[in-house]
């Protein structure tokens, strides 16, 4: 009896309480022309240099506007940067006016309504026009722009010139040639990794699965599985054995052509800095990752940051002139000088190029056109989900064959759109 | 040895039957009322939320009033039950979970019983060395493990002289490293219960056990056991809560559930689902579940727990 009195409470608090979970109330900006403009930027493994030029621009932006005072606060680039992100669109006290901000999240920022159109802004600002068409495209979803591409990072092909010299190889040409040089290194260093590859290391893998005319949405079609093979070949005793490098990420195949453990890499123009701290400093070279055609360059992804203004910002005007100002043409030269991010500006990096011969292979891989991830909510539940990763590690690890994972990689990936 | 075993609970049986009788139905519920005040707001609340999370359709873009709330009935549950990885998972944590409460209560045990036989020096090391495993923290222990078994630099490859040899390459390998870090976490508390209960049984049962000429291991499994029922029923449903919901050691230690996601476990699962791919509803579904199987587990144990009880 006393079981069912209880029950039947429980029933009703819950119809009392039944109405459905709240949400955020939905946004609404102002603009206000003084006051505290709240900046929010990525946190870097060596911060001292942005943070140099970014007070710079604070003291320009502060001497132009009177009565306004620029906060920054540097956030993390880990997962941990989307709870940031979802709490300051949950409560827009909390939230920053102008944020620093992945391309590749972008899709689900814009799905929760957390960012600015800016679409006009940057049509009436003129610079804007000297943003590159790609590019713009990488911040636009269903036709509006959330923001200012900041800077953009290229992966290409990192190799070691002595022992290239020593073993006399020439730097590969085609697709092919990268995995016969690969495995004649490993074969005579035993030592050496031929080319570090990573089994979650995604944008080191998809270049592969570009050039072989496949896609992120159809990765089970054939053109896509012969990239996953030609990638996940690599992933084998005589390149980088499964036990060692199934689980790398990106970021440890950086460290492992850093510290001369690996005679190639596919590294970024953002590593820089890390191999010249490394045993590889002034060994290495840098050439764009070959494609399977003799003179092709393989699609690079063409990752990067923009910077975006917050949709329920109370300085709306005031953030807008303070994003052109940080990402128009002289601070993003300046930034290329302090941290080596790569210019979004057509004219910057024309100009950076002439000067500084390092550039030319990541200039030459953009030119040759990049890719891009879905501009999909879909992309970050596909990345959470790690569904290319597990694809990778299973075939190397020879828990499923190309053709399975490749099937249950394409299921992960519809469902993935499906839901969103 | 029915008396023995009853002996120790008959006192609290008199006074429940005491209090039923003189204070009528009210009473007990009037003690329960300051822990109720503090544990249903604390723990219904937030039950009552995920139960109403997991029936709706609540995504980031729903948090953030991007799209509207839309009620989906059992529609979550339904995309996990039909859902071949939410089963592998599950199958995976009860087979993981119970491994983990069987190896903690042998080490736990079997060390409670060696306090118990220990030098006044040999116990004090003991309880030191366990009371530190304790109060490490379940971050800082697997990051510590996680460095010991280091294929390159860690201290267990170099003792061994198999350097580059990575311990979390396989899966059940991996499930036993990671496993041996739960156990070290969580033997001390079963430790110091079960000798705490050891300390408390009187003397003069063991002396007569030995007269009889029962041996150390009879002993054991005869008297010791039995006496200390109530205890390990605490220290399993315990165990079995802990290792059920067991996270850090697998988030930190296999990088969020180990190559190709082979050492995933329940909890892992849902953190990943609900909040790194942002699916509040589903995720909200299996921490439901989860808390369903834990109680109907729980229940069922007791049960058994009061039934052998009966009979003895």
């Amino acid at each position: 009896m006393k079981i069912l009195n209880w029950a039947a409470a429980g029933v009703a608090l819950l119809s009392l309480a039944a109405c459905a979970p709240s949400t955020a109330p939905s946004a609404s900006g102002g603009d206000e022309k003084s006051g505290t403009l709240r900046v929010w930027l990525f946190d870097e493994p060596n911060r001292a240099p942005k943070e140099k030029v970014v007070a710079e621009a604070i003291k320009e932006f502060t001497a132009a506007n009177a009565g306004v005072k620029v906060e920054i606060t540097y956030i993390p680039t880990t997962p941990a940067r989307h709870e940031k992100f979802k709490g300051a669109f949950n409560d827009p006290a909390s939230a920053p006016d102008v944020a620093e901000y992945g391309n590749t999240d972008l899709a689900e920022y814009a799905a929760a309504g957390g960012f600015a159109d800016l679409s006009a802004d940057l049509q009436a600002w003129p610079e804007g026009k000297d943003v590159g068409a790609d590019l713009l495209k990488s911040a636009t979803v269903d036709g509006k722009v959330y923001g200012l591409p900041w800077y953009i990072g290229i992966r290409a092909l990192y190799y070691r010139t002595d022992v290239f010299e020593e073993l006399g190889l020439k730097p590969p040409a085609t697709l092919e040639q990268l995995t016969k040089s690969a495995r004649e290194i490993r074969k005579k260093k035993p030592d050496l990794y031929g080319l570090a590859v990573g089994g979650e290391y995604t944008f080191g893998a998809l270049p592969f699965v570009w050039d072989a005319g496949g896609d992120i949405e159809t990765l089970n079609s054939p053109e896509a599985r012969k990239g996953v093979q030609a990638y996940t070949d690599l992933l084998s005793d005589d390149n980088c054995p499964p036990q060692a490098c199934a689980s790398l990420t990106g970021g440890k195949t950086v460290e492992l052509f850093a510290s001369g453990k690996a005679a190639m890499g596919i590294l970024g123009n953002f590593s820089r800095a890390a191999v010249d701290a490394g045993a590889a400093a002034g060994k290495y070279a840098v050439v764009p990752l070959p494609g399977s055609k003799e003179g092709s360059i393989a699609p690079a992804f063409s990752g990067g940051n923009n910077l975006g203004v917050m949709k329920n910002s109370q300085h709306r005007s005031l953030a807008v002139k303070f994003m052109e100002l940080l990402g128009g043409k002289a601070y993003q030269t300046k930034m290329y000088e302090a941290m080596g991010n790569l210019p979004t500006l057509t004219s910057a990096r024309d100009e950076l190029a002439a000067k500084d011969s390092f550039l030319k292979p990541f200039l030459d891989t953009v030119a040759a056109g990049t890719r891009f991830v879905p501009i999909d909510p879909a992309w970050v539940k596909i990345d959470n989900q790690k569904v290319i990763p597990t694809m990778l590690q299973k075939i190397a690890t020879k828990q499923a064959t190309v053709e399975q994972a490749t099937d249950e990689a394409a299921t992960a990936v519809k469902a993935a759109f499906g839901r969103s | 040895m029915t008396t023995v075993t009853t002996a120790p609970a008959d006192p609290g049986i008199r006074v429940r039957r005491a209090a039923s009788r003189k204070g009528g139905g009210l009473r007990p519920w009037l003690y329960l009322l300051p822990s109720a005040a503090v544990l249903l707001p604390l723990f219904g609340y937030p039950i009552y939320m995920l139960g109403l999370l997991s029936v709706f359709d609540y995504r980031q873009a729903q948090v953030s009033g991007g799209q509207p709330t839309s009620f989906v009935g059992f529609g979550n549950y339904a995309t996990l039950l039909g859902d071949g990885r939410f089963w592998s998972v599950l199958a995976q944590t009860l087979g993981f979970a119970a491994a983990l409460v069987v190896a903690t209560l042998a080490v736990g045990a079997a060390l409670a019983v060696v306090l118990t036989k220990a030098g006044r020096i040999p116990r004090l090391l003991l309880s030191l060395a366990a009371m530190a495993a304790w109060a490490a923290p379940a971050i800082t222990g697997s990051t510590v493990w996680l460095f010991l078994f280091d294929a390159d630099l860690g201290l267990v490859n170099q003792v061994l002289g198999i350097e580059g040899f990575n311990w979390f390459y396989d899966r059940w390998v991996t499930f036993g490293v990671v496993g041996a870090t739960v156990v070290w976490h969580s033997f001390p508390f079963v430790m110091v219960t079960l000798y705490a209960g050891i300390q408390a049984i009187p003397g003069s049962v063991l002396e007569a056990a030995s007269l009889d000429g029962a041996s150390a291991w009879h002993t054991f499994w005869r008297v010791i056991v039995p006496m200390l029922r109530p205890l390990i029923t605490i220290v399993v449903i315990q165990s079995i809560i802990w290792d059920f919901k067991i996270f850090t050691q697998i988030y930190v230690m296999t990088n969020g559930g180990g190559i190709a996601g082979q050492n995933s476990v329940l909890n892992v699962y849902a953190y990943q689902t609900a909040f790194g791919s942002s699916e509040y509803g589903l995720g909200s579904a299996i921490g439901v579940i989860m808390t369903l199987i834990l109680l109907v587990i729980t229940l069922f144990y007791i049960r058994a727990l009061y039934r052998s009880g009966e009979k003895l």
